[in-house]
């Protein structure tokens, strides 16, 4: 079973890598040091609010949250699973930490989905 | 007085040995030695039984590989200068059976490395009338990067999935499968996705990395078995949503 889930566990892992190496750096530069720091003139709450408006940004912040927190639990599973050799508790490791990822998932879904 | 440089050296005589232990060898210290140089200074002037492979000393052959304190190299590239004051450790590559002192044993190597069918396989052989398979320098270089290793096992010796599932296949063997499914001349990419697509083939790597640093010859194994999951998961991703379209 998880021979044949591998491939596609392998796919989300490897494109949450891909977003969190390109674009969580863009988002920790504007929102760590520029806004903070005065680089940058930071948007007003009321202009943020109206940006995630836009089905758009709404997809791109369900796509930022989502994917690198499965490529999170592949690395971690494999962190618990090779690195502290918990062979025993393979398919329970396997279990939340995809669990986990799943459940950030719908969270950001719900959270998204609903936002007024 | 010259100079001399101490050398830690596993030695496991199985005949006499039950374990094996370090024996420490004081060996003139020259700037352009290498750890070979050293060792076969122990075996010609200290120790004549001291046993270790090497052949060609120019990092060609993939013989004298060995650990040099802790780290998988060829005991050939290795120079005395960079691991003074010493002692240096010289220990048979980790995670291969010890055969003698030095000397490893291969066997289960070379069984990963036939398993990935590393040759070129076509569905039909022209006759040799028809010339060679021609290859143009573009379709060489799309392989040619992986067609550098030398079978030195430092790969293997690096990598600690290698050390934890004995199964692995293992990075130099994918690299080369990998070889051979970028070759233009081949046809059997197919089968050596089958081969290779479970957890003792490239779902085993979980991308450590360290194949790629100790590789003598910049093959990047690490970045061949990365190429290959790609391929691996497309198929996957293929066979789920075109079920009828890709046996």
């Amino acid at each position: 079973m998880t021979e044949r889930l591998t491939p596609f566990l392998w796919i989300l892992f490897s494109l949450g890598g891909t977003i969190a190496a390109f674009l969580f750096p863009v988002h920790l530069f504007l929102g760590g040091l520029a806004f903070p720091l005065g680089w940058l003139d930071a948007p007003s709450y009321e202009a943020l609010r109206g940006l995630v408006q836009h089905p758009v940004v709404r997809l791109y912040l369900f796509v930022v949250i989502s994917l690198p927190l499965f490529h999170w639990a592949h690395r971690f599973r494999y962190t618990l699973y090779d690195g502290l050799q918990l062979y025993h508790l393979t398919v329970l490791i396997a279990v939340l930490c995809y669990g986990a990822a799943l459940v950030g998932t719908a969270v950001a879904a719900y959270t998204l989905w609903n936002l007024a | 007085m010259p100079p001399t440089i101490a050398l830690d050296v596993i030695r496991y005589r199985p005949e006499r040995n039950e374990e094996p232990s370090f024996q420490t060898y004081e060996v003139p210290f020259r700037d352009d030695w290498v750890v070979l140089d050293a060792l076969n200074y122990i075996k010609d002037w200290l120790d004549g039984s001291l046993s270790f492979r090497w052949s060609c000393r120019m990092g060609v052959c993939g013989s004298c590989g060995m650990m040099v304190n802790g780290q998988p190299k060829l005991t050939c590239a290795a120079y005395l200068s960079d691991h003074q004051p010493g002692p240096i450790r010289v220990e048979p590559l980790n995670y291969f059976p010890i055969v003698r002192d030095l000397v490893v044993d291969i066997t289960e190597f070379l069984r990963k490395l036939t398993k990935v069918k590393p040759w070129i396989i076509r569905d039909q052989v022209w006759p040799v009338e028809e010339g060679e398979y021609r290859q143009t320098p573009a379709q060489l270089d799309t392989y040619r990067q992986f067609s550098q290793c030398i079978n030195c096992m430092l790969c293997y010796a690096a990598c600690p999935i290698v050390g934890l599932e004995p199964e692995f296949v293992g990075p130099a063997a994918i690299a080369l499968a990998q070889r051979y499914n970028l070759d233009s001349r081949d046809e059997a990419a197919k089968q050596r996705l089958k081969i290779l697509s479970d957890h003792a083939g490239i779902w085993g790597c979980t991308f450590v990395g360290e194949c790629t640093q100790v590789c003598p010859k910049h093959v990047d194994p690490a970045g061949a078995i990365q190429q290959f999951k790609l391929t691996g998961a497309l198929d996957a991703l293929k066979s789920l949503l075109l079920p009828w379209g890709t046996r």
